[in-house]
């Protein structure tokens, strides 16, 4: 059988390639192993040169560690520094470190390590955010176990970011291959990653902290929302760390085998509006705009009715968070006459969104609503992130735009003239420079009068806070419920 | 002779091919400077990065070094992870090749039966509903079948599991139990398509005189169609199973994004979201050569199976 032969000989083929590949291991599923299913799949592990959120998420606080780390509430706590003191003049940071405490490498964590990472933020980092660290001056190791970071001005904001990625600390030796081997001081270290597919962490053996109740987390990845949900529900993981589609937590909720849990994040919708051009720069239409709109409706279609109202750039997790939802009640006589006043009877306005399945739902009830009050929105679906950065972000060709801006603390982008919602306000300027250079309780005041402020000037609608949403098999505890730094915290993970 | 013809024509269409993918990579929008550094990027950074892609160099010269560095194997650098591209093309293609081949051993499993059962039942009932099926099952697309299929076997009845993939030499039952449901999807719906045309093919060896001798000569008719029919029913069926394997491998790109399979139809989709020009280029183009392969393969097959074609050669 002729047929035969060449069937076999092309499952030949394929076998040889099979074997001819370097392949994975994965472990069979234990008690001492969980998996946890993910959305956006790191390309590599060096966060130091590739962006995006995925590699952070995994990483950060679970193999590499920070001096400072944000707990679940948004509070700067100590991780290897066991404490820390500001000058007077808040230019010089002194940090205790703690001691005692190895690289996976081997290497002992001391005050050089801490000199090290720093100093390579500038030298090789090349991912965007390292300007994060542009505000340090230098670093100065008083003894091993004592650091001295100089700023070249005062700045919380500096404090903050070493609880993301750029705090991160490395070992000297350890940074040849991060985007393959990366060695951090963490509870865990990396087994493998499986390019595309999954990431595997082992309890690391010489962990200083607390052993973890998992000696293996695997984070596997999915693009798909529908395949993620239906590897829950057909055991293939243990947990869904962020639920993309809401309306598909009910065949959870009736399901006994899990539990949902629901905390925040640091992600404002925002109907961002072109402040610098005719006719949002009138702050009568933006206004009529804000009136215009019914967002709890709005949350209600566009993410299941799940999520927090604000009404400003600030989610609750941050200190100076105060609910200004209520500002902009949903008034549509209001609206039109606010757009009378401004001259515009009839308004037709570019609705700009990225093709993501949030700004999608919500321009869909934003035309209506504001059809309503006489203004008609032309919706156009923009490919996410590619053309979306382009044209809206980059180009500012744009009347309104609806995106996710995940950020943490990304007020401050209300300071910045240039960024792309073109909103120009000195005194919102001055204040966030004032906040950043001033004590804690200053930074507090200051930066509820900017949030104040932008509300006031309805710079933006902001339509609602995503939650953070997790599935899990019940028995599964500490979680980490919010979302509100770069890192998914795998360190508290237990079992009832 | 003829094979240096062949050979012009592989090279031709796979050089016109790298044209058509280039000049549309080169009119998509966006700028893959701008996707990998996000929002926090400055105009200074913006322009280094493009630096460092080499897309701040004119059109003609970016193709020209692609192309020069295919032709040393050497398939660039990834924009987003500046990892080398081939071991990875080579990894993820691994992946597709086997989902591709377990599909392909379902599809002539499931479609030489049954085709030739409709076949020689043509004038009966069974002949009937496997042929009406086969209608039904060629206009089902790859991926609902996939849907389906898991929330059958996966989301109800917990038994294989919703997808992912294990290599085989990780796990050989892992890997199995994994293969199952995307081969069974794409090679469910292709065994469709293919029992149409083993049916007609094998219809036709029916109607052919030496059938007739060889049942004069006592045979009764299966025996006459195992021993000398199926053979000559074969060369139709390669053909058709060789233009399949094209469609299998585009098929393959849409069933691994709902199987969550990490071969070159993720890797394509992942490049495409994020602008990594140059893997979508890359894995285009092993795509084009594949399928260009197997045609090739298909010719020569054919010769292997029916002497005839040989000695006209």
């Amino acid at each position: 059988m002729t047929v035969l032969r060449a069937l076999l000989a092309l499952t030949l083929v394929a076998a040889l390639a099979g074997c001819s590949a370097g392949s994975t291991a994965y472990s069979s599923p234990s008690a001492d192993s969980i998996t946890i299913g993910a959305s956006a799949a790191p390309a590599n592990l060096d966060f130091t040169h590739t962006d995006g959120a995925a590699i952070p998420q995994a990483l950060l606080d679970n193999v590499y560690q920070g001096l400072v780390r944000l707990d679940a509430n948004g509070a700067i706590v100590p991780q290897l520094a066991t404490s820390w003191t500001v000058s007077p003049d808040r230019r010089t940071y002194d940090f205790q470190l703690r001691t005692g405490v190895t690289f996976t490498d081997g290497e002992p964590f001391t005050a050089d390590a801490v000199k090290f990472s720093i100093d390579r933020v500038h030298t090789d980092w090349t991912i965007s955010l390292k300007s994060q660290m542009d505000v340090v001056d230098h670093v100065e190791v008083v003894d091993p176990a004592h650091a001295h970071v100089v700023l070249k001005q005062p700045s919380n904001g500096w404090l903050f970011s070493m609880t993301g990625r750029v705090g991160a600390m490395f070992a000297p030796g350890g940074v040849r291959q991060l985007a393959t081997t990366p060695i951090g001081t963490g509870p865990y270290q990396l087994d493998r990653f499986n390019r595309g597919d999954s990431l595997v962490l082992k309890a690391n053996p010489g962990y200083w902290g607390p052993k973890p109740a998992y000696r293996r987390v695997v984070l596997k990845y999915f693009q798909d929302p529908t395949a993620l949900n239906n590897a829950l529900l057909s055991n293939g993981i243990d947990v869904i760390s962020s639920v993309q589609a809401p309306d598909s937590l009910a065949q959870f909720a009736s399901d006994e085998r899990f539990t949902t849990i629901q905390g925040t994040t640091t992600a404002e919708v925002v109907l961002s509006f072109n402040n610098a051009v005719a006719p949002l720069n009138d702050k009568r239409v933006r206004q009529a705009l804000t009136y215009g709109i019914d967002r709890k409706a709005l949350l209600d279609t566009a993410w299941a009715g799940k999520g927090l109202l604000i009404g400003s750039m600030v989610p609750p997790s941050d200190p100076w968070y105060e609910d200004l939802s209520t500002v902009y009640p949903y008034d549509p006589a209001k609206a039109r006459q606010l757009l009378a006043d401004a001259g515009h009877q009839h308004l037709t306005l570019r609705l700009r969104i990225p093709n993501l399945p949030y700004a999608v739902d919500s321009a869909q009830v934003i035309r209506s609503q504001l059809a309503a009050i006489g203004v008609t929105v032309t919706i156009e679906e923009l490919d996410f992130p590619a053309v979306w950065l382009k044209q809206v972000f980059t180009g500012h060709d744009f009347d309104m735009s609806i995106v996710a801006h995940v950020e943490a603390r990304d007020i401050a982008t209300f300071g910045n003239p240039k960024y792309y919602w073109g909103y120009r306000n000195p005194a919102v300027t001055q204040l966030l420079a004032e906040a950043d250079a001033g004590t804690p309780q200053q930074q507090i005041a200051d930066m509820k009068q900017v949030a104040r402020t932008i509300n006031a000037d309805a710079a933006a609608d902001w339509l609602f806070l995503l939650p953070n949403l997790i599935v899990a098999k019940k028995g599964i505890t500490g979680l980490p419920p919010n979302q509100v730094g770069e890192a998914f915290d795998l360190s508290a993970l237990g079992r009832s | 002779m003829a094979l240096l013809r062949r050979a012009g024509i592989f090279l031709l269409t796979l050089a016109i091919a790298s044209l058509v993918v280039f000049a549309f990579m080169a009119v998509l929008p966006g700028d893959p400077a701008q996707v990998a550094l996000g929002v926090n990027a400055t105009p200074e950074l913006l322009a280094q990065t493009r630096h460092a892609f080499g897309i701040d160099r004119p059109l003609p010269v970016q193709y020209l070094d692609w192309i020069g560095g295919l032709f040393t194997g050497d398939f660039g650098r990834s924009y987003v992870t500046g990892d080398a591209i081939g071991p990875q093309l080579l990894d993820r293609f691994e992946v597709t090749l086997w989902l591709v081949g377990a599909a392909t051993v379902v599809a002539v499993l499931v479609a030489i039966p049954l085709g030739t059962l409709a076949a020689a039942k043509h004038r009966t009932a069974s002949g009937t509903v496997v042929s009406g099926l086969s209608q039904l099952g060629a206009a089902v697309p790859a991926f609902l079948a996939g849907i389906v299929l898991v929330e059958i076997f996966a989301v109800s009845l917990h038994i294989l599991p919703s997808g992912g993939w294990t290599p085989p030499d990780a796990d050989p039952v892992a890997f199995l139990k994994g293969l199952v449901l995307p081969a069974l999807s794409l090679g469910l719906v292709q065994a469709a398509v293919l029992t149409r045309y083993v049916r007609s093919a094998v219809l036709d060896v029916l109607r052919e005189d030496y059938l007739r001798t060889a049942r004069a000569k006592g045979l009764k008719p299966t025996q006459a169609l195992v021993r000398h029919g199926l053979r000559n029913a074969a060369v139709p069926v390669v053909t058709v199973l060789g233009l399949q394997l094209a469609t299998l491998l585009i098929g393959a790109v849409v069933v691994e994004r709902v199987f969550v399979i990490p071969g070159l139809g993720s890797m394509l989709l992942d490049a495409v979201g994020s602008r990594d020009l140059i893997v979508v280029q890359d894995v285009v183009m092993v795509l084009v050569a594949a399928v260009l392969v197997v045609n090739l393969l298909v010719d020569v097959l054919y010769t292997v199976v029916d002497p005839r074609l040989r000695r006209a050669r």
